[in-house]
């Protein structure tokens, strides 16, 4: 007969018994709903995309890229009643405008984003679970990447590449091939960080114990990484990443600030910017809009990944 | 126990290399920390592995694994050599090879339910089909090791570290072995706990008739659960011999120190005692001394003990001991 | 006998996200000049936390001291100022903890830290300062002392920086050294040289000492009187013969039953005691033992018995007389 160690009242196994299991991952959203900052920022995301998404059912794409027929005195146009944010110069209605630029905008964060993670954790994962050999060549790759400077690989790859790629269609719009470049050339000129965060906690989640008593137990290495390691690891990689679309957001605003970026017609912050600067004075609408916008997302990253990485905090995992 | 022997570990080496060098390492030194090893494991028996923190014992148990590469020596496991298996044959040890961990927090994956962690010997190698039917088993094992078979659905951070441990025992279970590495599986644990953890080891296996290697360094425990125990030192086993015979007749001077440096809960006993006080503080394993490996704090060394390794013999029926001055 | 020390009441509680831990609730116990107290308890039951409030090292919050005194030489240590216990801190009570490589500082040498606690408890100059620093290096047993004097904590081993430890806690001769777990990380022959060690230095200071520890068997060989520790509160209270001997409270005779000896072989099963430690959130009704005493009566489970002498010498916390299973 086993010994047993039933329920007894009054022992923490009691309430063991009769609680409902929490997971990590509630455990986690427990904790990050402790940092007001945090949820703040959560509200002001929910917001942007409520405006960024819900905001295309009140206005078409196409009032967005149409001049303004009836406006007088010129084109562009200060705040008023009909355009809250006022016109561009070529009448163009720009809160429609940051409406559409922002679903692009925020499009080519999360997208960016997700081809750095295919990319940085895939590297990251082999490099750190296999060491040896496999380990020097993709980390000296790494390094190699993280060598060329960010702004001349971007500028150079965005010039040529940029009309290269044909505009398509999705989600009922239809968006610039230079779009997808975008994407590429920021997802494959950040994803170096996230190989060396997760080659990093790889290379100290392989010595634990759980991962050697799956050894013995005979898993395979496939299974070991993909179902013990990975998960283990997703917490600075998650905090990475959010700020990554932050980052994202950012390098494409100055892109585009730089002509390179997405073609028009299609709109985004960043390009709605270059369209203000010889504006800068005259007409401080056009690049004070889409300038809030970005600024508000920036933060609003910030404050949330700032909260996952405490949230997240390996040391408070373990009660 | 019969006199069958399960397990054979014949000439067992395991050296770390150091490795120095900015392009290509060279490999400067080792750290010798399991060298030439031999013992028997029988069937039904529980083999005792004890020595202080750096004798080997525990890269012993993990090498016979195959948890860490070996540099030398083979393991027979019901005749096969654990080392020369690949595929399915290896498998198939393991299927019949397990061990528990001694770090009941971090032996458990913290992101896995119970019903996966202990479920998992059972996908890897095939034994059941279908979640419902893992399942069904892990709650049988989970009632098997004493824990309420209602808590399937939990992470290991809810349990306590009685109760993980309790999981990795089931864990270890769950492909029906024949022969278990428990390394250190109590030392992480409360007193009260540690008792209710050995009786139930010693519980499973009377009902399951399975083959313990105890790996461990208190040796009150030791002297309470094992048949037969082994004493290493500096990566080598010092004396190996039946329970009693080793604890009331050690004949190597280590085994001998380290058996009176063990506190007593007995006020008088303590009193009554003559301890054998050690000097200096273990040498390094990448630089283990010559001849004999314990000559540096030895009591009783003599010249030839620094030159000469000693023999390992068997003084008598079974208690084999390797020292030059041993009768 | 002079009592140095006088505990009385103590209670210590911590303010934590799911509730009021009740870490410590009520002890009372006395030192005296030259004896060394062993306290006893497995983890969580308040043992550190005791005598960590006695010197004022819970940070406080989260840690609050709700009551109690410690009489040093008759002046309560609770109402001191840290400042003022600074000065007693290391010169008249001295400690030693567990992991030697988180309480010494890693950036310096182990000769400046002896030094300087030498020059600020005993107004030393800096020679004179080494020069005991080497004294007390080599009375501790470290070989070659003036050598010693200029490694760093990571170039010891353990017991070697256990022993450089105590060099630091004797240096300005204590009157009660204070012994958190010392030889618990270890290893067996290290731990008996150390409480070797210990024996001839309380011989030759005559320091009263506290020693902590969850091992029964150590505090078999050093102690001259022991308190069990459970759930925050003194379940047995003994001279350290009654306490092996002849225990009283269920929980220690159950803990006494949980162990294997290393000089027989033991043939019944390990007593275990059944369930787990208990939840420290909230103080119980009754004996906080109760729920997993095999002796409990219903009485148990509705009042929690105060301390109370058993046999001269001896007190314990229990309604039941185990030697009967009745009512005491």
């Amino acid at each position: 007969m086993a010994t047993t160690s039933e329920a007894l009242p009054g022992t923490v196994e009691d309430t063991l018994a009769t609680r409902e299991p929490l997971t990590p991952t509630q455990l986690t959203w427990r904790r990050f709903r402790r940092h007001k900052m945090a949820m703040f920022g959560l509200f002001l995301i929910v917001l942007l995309i409520v405006y960024a998404v819900g905001g295309s059912f009140v206005f078409s794409e196409e009032y967005a890229n149409t001049t303004d027929r009836t406006l007088t005195g010129g084109l562009l146009h200060g705040p008023s009643l009909q355009h809250p944010f006022g016109t561009d110069p070529t009448g163009r209605d720009l809160l429609a405008r940051t409406i559409y630029g922002g679903q692009i905008s925020l499009l080519i964060g999360l997208a960016a984003v997700l081809v750095s993670l295919v990319v940085g954790v895939t590297i990251g994962a082999l490099s750190g679970y296999y060491g040896g050999w496999v380990d020097s060549i993709l980390m000296r790759f790494t390094e190699a990447m993280l060598n060329i400077p960010q702004l001349f690989l971007l500028i150079v790859a965005a010039k040529y590449l940029g009309d290269k790629v044909h505009n398509f269609e999705a989600f009922g719009r239809e968006f610039s091939g230079s779009v997808i470049v975008i994407i590429v050339i920021i997802g494959f000129d950040s994803w170096m960080y996230l190989a060396r965060i997760v080659r990093s906690q790889f290379l100290s989640l392989k010595e634990q114990e759980f991962v050697t008593a799956a050894r013995c137990t005979g898993t395979s290495n496939l299974a070991i990484i993909a179902y013990h390691i990975l998960p283990n690891s997703v917490a600075p990689v998650i905090v990475n990443a959010t700020l990554g679309v932050a980052n994202a957001i950012l390098t494409e605003a100055y892109i585009s600030f730089l002509g390179l970026g997405v073609r028009q017609p299609t709109a985004t912050w960043g390009n709605m910017l270059e369209n203000a600067n010889r504006y800068l004075e005259t007409a401080p609408w056009m690049w004070f809009f889409p300038g809030t916008l970005i600024l508000i997302t920036v933060l609003a990253i910030n404050f949330v990944g700032d909260g996952l990485r405490d949230a997240l905090d390996p040391r408070t995992m373990v009660e | 126990m019969s006199d069958e022997i399960l397990v054979r570990v014949e000439n067992l080496k395991k050296h770390f290399p150091i490795r120095r060098g900015i392009l290509i390492q060279r490999q400067i030194g080792a750290v010798q920390a399991v060298d030439d090893v031999s013992f028997d494991i029988r069937r039904g028996e529980t083999l005792g592995l004890v020595g202080e923190s750096g004798c080997g014992k525990s890269t012993t148990g993990r090498t016979m694994l195959m948890l860490y590469p070996p540099t030398a020596g083979s393991v027979k496991f019901n005749g096969q050599n654990i080392f020369q298996s690949k595929g399915r044959r290896l498998m198939a040890i393991r299927r019949q090879a397990q061990m528990i961990f001694q770090d009941p927090y971090a032996s458990l994956n913290p992101r896995w339910t119970v019903n996966a962690i202990v479920g998992e010997p059972l996908w890897v190698h095939g034994l059941v089909k279908g979640r419902h039917a893992q399942t069904e088993r892990v709650q049988e094992l989970l009632k098997l090791v004493g824990l309420n078979p209602m808590y399937v659905n939990r992470y290991p951070h809810e349990f306590s570290g009685g109760q993980r441990q309790r999981i990795g025992v089931a864990r270890a279970l769950a492909s029906n072995p024949e022969f278990i590495i428990c390394d250190e599986p109590i030392s992480a644990l409360d007193v009260s706990i540690q008792a209710q953890v050995v009786n139930l080891l010693e519980d499973l296996q009377d009902k399951l008739g399975l083959t313990y290697l105890f790996i461990a360094h208190d040796l009150s425990m030791v002297r309470h659960i094992c048949d037969r125990v082994a004493v290493m030192y500096l990566g080598k086993i010092v004396e190996l011999a039946s329970r009693d015979e080793l604890y009331d007749h050690p004949q190597h001077p280590y085994a001998r120190a380290l058996l009176s440096a063990v506190p007593i809960p007995d006020p008088k006993a303590e009193r009554k005692r003559q301890r054998i006080i050690l000097t200096g503080d273990v040498p390094s394993p990448v630089n283990p001394p010559s001849g004999c490996r314990f000559h540096t704090r030895c009591p009783i060394a003599v010249d030839k003990c620094k030159s000469v390794e000693p023999e390992w013999r068997d003084l008598d029926s079974e208690h084999w001991v390797a020292c030059h001055l041993a009768q | 006998m002079h009592t140095i020390l006088q505990v009385q009441n103590l209670q210590t509680q911590f303010r934590t996200y799911d509730g009021l831990v009740y870490a410590v609730n009520g002890i009372s116990y006395s030192l005296n000049e030259g004896e060394t107290l062993g306290v006893v308890g497995e983890s969580g039951c308040g043992k550190s936390v005791s005598v960590l409030s006695i010197m004022g090292l819970i940070p406080q919050p989260p840690g609050i001291i709700a009551g109690g005194q410690a009489l040093y030489h008759g002046s309560d240590l609770l109402k001191k100022s840290q400042d003022e216990l600074r000065h007693i801190r290391g010169k008249e009570i001295a400690m030693v903890f567990q992991d030697p490589m988180t309480s010494l500082n890693p950036v310096l040498t182990i000769g400046f830290q002896i030094s300087e606690s030498l020059q600020l408890h005993m107004a030393m100059n800096a020679e004179q300062a080494q020069q005991r620093a080497i004294e007390l290096l080599e009375m501790v047993g470290i070989p070659q002392a003036d050598r010693a004097l200029h490694n760093y904590p990571h170039q010891f081993s353990g017991g070697m920086r256990q022993r450089a430890m105590i060099a630091m806690a004797i240096s300005c001769m204590p009157q009660i050294l204070i012994a958190d777990e010392p030889t618990t990380a270890l290893d067996v022959t290290i731990q008996a040289q150390i409480t070797d060690l210990v024996k001839r230095l309380r011989e030759e200071i005559g320091m009263a000492i506290i020693w902590i520890t969850h091992d029964l068997g150590i505090i078999a060989g050093l102690a001259h009187r022991v308190i069990v520790m459970y759930a925050g509160f003194i379940v047995e209270h003994a001279g350290v013969d009654g306490v092996y001997d002849n225990p009283r409270h269920p929980y220690t005779v159950s803990l006494l039953g949980a162990l294997p000896r290393v000089d027989m072989s033991r043939e019944e099963r390990l007593v275990s005691i059944p369930g787990m430690p208990p939840n420290l959130i909230g103080l119980p009704k009754g004996c906080p033992f109760a729920p997993r005493c095999t002796f409990v009566v219903e009485k148990c489970r509705q009042e929690n018995p105060p301390l109370t002498p058993v046999e001269p010498n001896h007190e314990i916390a229990c309604w039941v007389d185990v030697r009967t299973g009745g009512l005491r």
